[in-house]
């Protein structure tokens, strides 16, 4: 194992008004195999960076330990630390070049400068900016920047590369681009890497692993596939990804989702009483064809009534807005081939669903909600 | 309430406001500056180049000079590193009383030389709280050159330390970090990343600090005494000039002293200009 992080805690001092401080991190505890590129994935004010920062060195943690390659780094400084950071605003040094910028590792090692020379040259060639050697920061893009950033944290060959939000302080069409260049670059150089971003499809597109983190704890921790299929809490499944959050009822054993009964909704024992909250993704909504005999809301059932309030076309889909007995469920149809009809609004259908996740204890309902707001996910 | 017509600057009415106004700031630089310096040189040569030259090479001009260049040496050394050390401690630093520290460092400002000179007159004479201790070991601070030195320290204080520390805080911390995590410990990440990112502003607040310096009067003419030949810089030594009715020699080292000040004025607005385009 590259990284080995235990039960990291840390807790910030309190402002001069506050009595306690903000608990940043929580009884962290993950590795990262070498060689990986692991996202570190989580909403804003997660602890995501503290972590991170905690991996560098940059921040002390009240309690825990990290490992890097099988040796216990905590007390060791940062810079005996062997970890390369690129910072989300880059901190290039604004009053060099990019080639000093990129040579500052190595001049501080006291490398000779014909291996320096030599050294920029091929990260130059690495990130495709041969021939911007003599520009300054202030004279290149974000992008042109990341990558000066990304070369400089190469350059003294580190065992572990760290990225704070590298696509943070970029526009979304460059992101992408950039964001497929890091893993080929990762492909290429092999460096274990850790990066932090709060945006799941970065996470999703390039990552090995990702480390969902949510107020300072681990929520899960796992391939991409298997963090969207098999969500294990409430929070993965509402943050990765989109998603329908529905509240039902339980009624003698049956879940009630608006005017429809559900049962067994999957939990493997249905309480007999309480609320459940139902988290259905858009492309796992489905109209049932009429005429379905067998009852329930699962992919072979009749469904469950709904009346469609809005078409929204998108180029390659429809997304439609479904009215289910009071409850809104959006789902995802292709465009249907040929000269099918199109859905229109007012009519009236059955839905059921392919795959759902059903957690319990609503009363954590609202901050999901407000979380996913808070996102752009939900209206 | 109707508003006032907008009058749109046509092409006729532009260009003449434009005249106006920088016909009146001409004019203002004339009278207040350009006039005077050519009264200066007129004055310089009322009895020739040869006089002029002449007091310039007497022993006291040469003295006064070079205790000004003395003295102002110190003053950019001592501030430089006060200063930039200042600027550490307030942009990096928590403590209580940071605000009055501020406050402090902008205190020679307010204060007037003069009263500043009798600061370190008092705190410094033979009676004074410190210069009791000095008297007993030997050492005379004031009517001598380190009270002159103190006092000009004293008074060029801020201009290193209010440049460099919005530099500073602009700056941030995380240039210094990056350079911590490429393997720079705390000493080289301040030489090669910290003070090169400061560089012109530090650079425009110690041409401050000399162009201060060299024009100091009221302080150094308390704490000093003035004493002939000893204890004068350029400054006394012209007003001592003049005084005695040597017209020549006032006007010569004036003018020197003048032409030592344009070049710095030139330093400066390069080293602003340099510091301007940094901070974009």
């Amino acid at each position: 194992m590259a990284i080995v992080v235990r039960n990291l805690t840390k807790r910030f001092p309190p402002g001069r008004r506050e009595k306690e401080g903000l608990l940043a991190v929580s009884d962290v505890s993950f590795s990262v195999p070498e060689g990986h590129l692991v996202a570190l994935l989580g909403p804003s004010g997660s602890g995501k960076s503290t972590i991170l920062r905690i991996i560098a060195g940059l921040e002390v943690p009240d309690r825990g330990t990290v490992e890097l390659e099988g040796r216990d780094v905590i007390g060791v400084p940062v810079h005996k630390r062997g970890v390369g950071f690129v910072f989300q605003h880059y901190a290039l040094f604004k009053h060099a070049t990019v080639a000093r910028n990129i040579a500052f590792g190595l001049e501080v090692r006291k490398w000779p400068r014909a291996q320096v020379r030599e050294r920029v040259e091929e990260l130059l060639d690495l990130v495709q900016l041969r021939g911007y050697a003599d520009r300054y920061p202030a004279q290149l893009s974000g992008g042109q920047r990341q990558r000066v950033a990304l070369a400089r944290a190469l350059a003294p060959r580190p065992s572990v590369l760290l990225l704070d939000e590298p696509f943070g302080a970029l526009d979304t069409k460059v992101r992408h681009t950039l964001a497929s260049q890091l893993r080929r670059l990762h492909d290429e150089v092999h460096t274990t890497t850790v990066f932090v971003t709060h945006d799941q499809e970065e996470a999703i597109e390039i990552a090995d692993e990702i480390v969902v983190v949510n107020r300072g704890r681990v929520e899960q921790i796992g391939a991409a596939e298997e963090i969207y299929d098999r969500p294990c809490s409430r929070f993965v499944a509402s943050f990765i990804g989109n998603v329908n959050v529905l509240e039902g009822v339980v009624e003698d054993g049956l879940l009630r989702l608006g005017r429809e009964r559900l049962a067994a909704p999957g939990l493997a024992v249905p309480p007999a009483a309480g609320e459940l909250v139902l988290l259905v993704r858009p492309e796992d909504v489905e109209i049932a064809p009429a005429g379905i005999a067998v009852a329930g809301a699962g992919p072979e059932g009749a469904g469950l009534e709904a009346e469609i309030r809005h078409v929204h076309y998108r180029g390659d889909r429809f997304e439609i807005d479904l009215d289910l007995g009071g409850l809104a469920v959006r789902m995802v149809e292709p465009k249907p081939v040929g000269r099918a009809a199109a859905r229109q609004p007012g009519e009236r259908v059955r839905i059921r669903f392919h795959s759902h996740a059903v957690f319990d204890t609503p009363d954590q309902h609202d901050l999901i909600r407000r979380q996913m707001r808070s996102l752009g996910y939900l209206e | 309430m109707a508003e006032p017509p907008v009058s749109r600057p046509g092409r006729r009415d532009g260009a003449w406001s434009r005249r106006i106004l920088i016909g009146i700031v001409l004019a203002w630089v004339a009278v207040l500056v350009l006039f005077p310096l050519l009264a200066l040189v007129r004055g310089a040569w009322r009895e020739g180049l040869g006089a002029a030259l002449a007091a310039l090479r007497e022993p006291t001009a040469r003295q006064a000079f070079a205790l000004t260049f003395w003295i102002t040496l110190a003053a950019v050394v001592v501030n430089t590193i006060g200063g930039v050390l200042l600027a550490l401690v307030l942009v990096r630093q928590r403590f209580f009383g940071k605000l009055l520290l501020e406050g402090i460092v902008d205190l020679p400002f307010s204060v007037s030389p003069v009263v500043a000179g009798f600061m370190f007159l008092v705190l410094f004479g033979p009676h004074g709280w410190l210069g009791r201790w000095f008297e007993a070991g030997g050492i005379r601070i004031v009517y001598a050159v380190p009270g002159m030195a103190l006092a000009t320290i004293f008074v060029t204080l801020p201009f290193v330390a209010r440049e460099v520390v919005p530099v500073f805080r602009e700056c941030g911390l995380e240039q210094e970090e990056a350079a911590r995590t490429l393997g720079a410990n705390g000493w080289q990440a301040f030489w090669r990343v910290t003070l090169p990112s400061v560089r012109w502003g530090l650079a425009y607040g110690v041409t401050l600090t000399v162009a201060r310096a060299l024009g100091e009067f009221g302080a150094v003419l308390v704490v000093s005494g003035s004493i002939i030949g000893r204890t004068q810089t350029a400054t006394l030594h012209i007003h001592q000039e003049y005084t005695d009715f040597h017209y020549a020699g006032a006007f010569a080292a004036s003018l020197a002293l003048a032409c030592v000040s344009f070049v710095l004025l030139a330093a400066m607005e390069l080293a602003q200009k340099r510091a301007r385009d940094s901070r974009a």
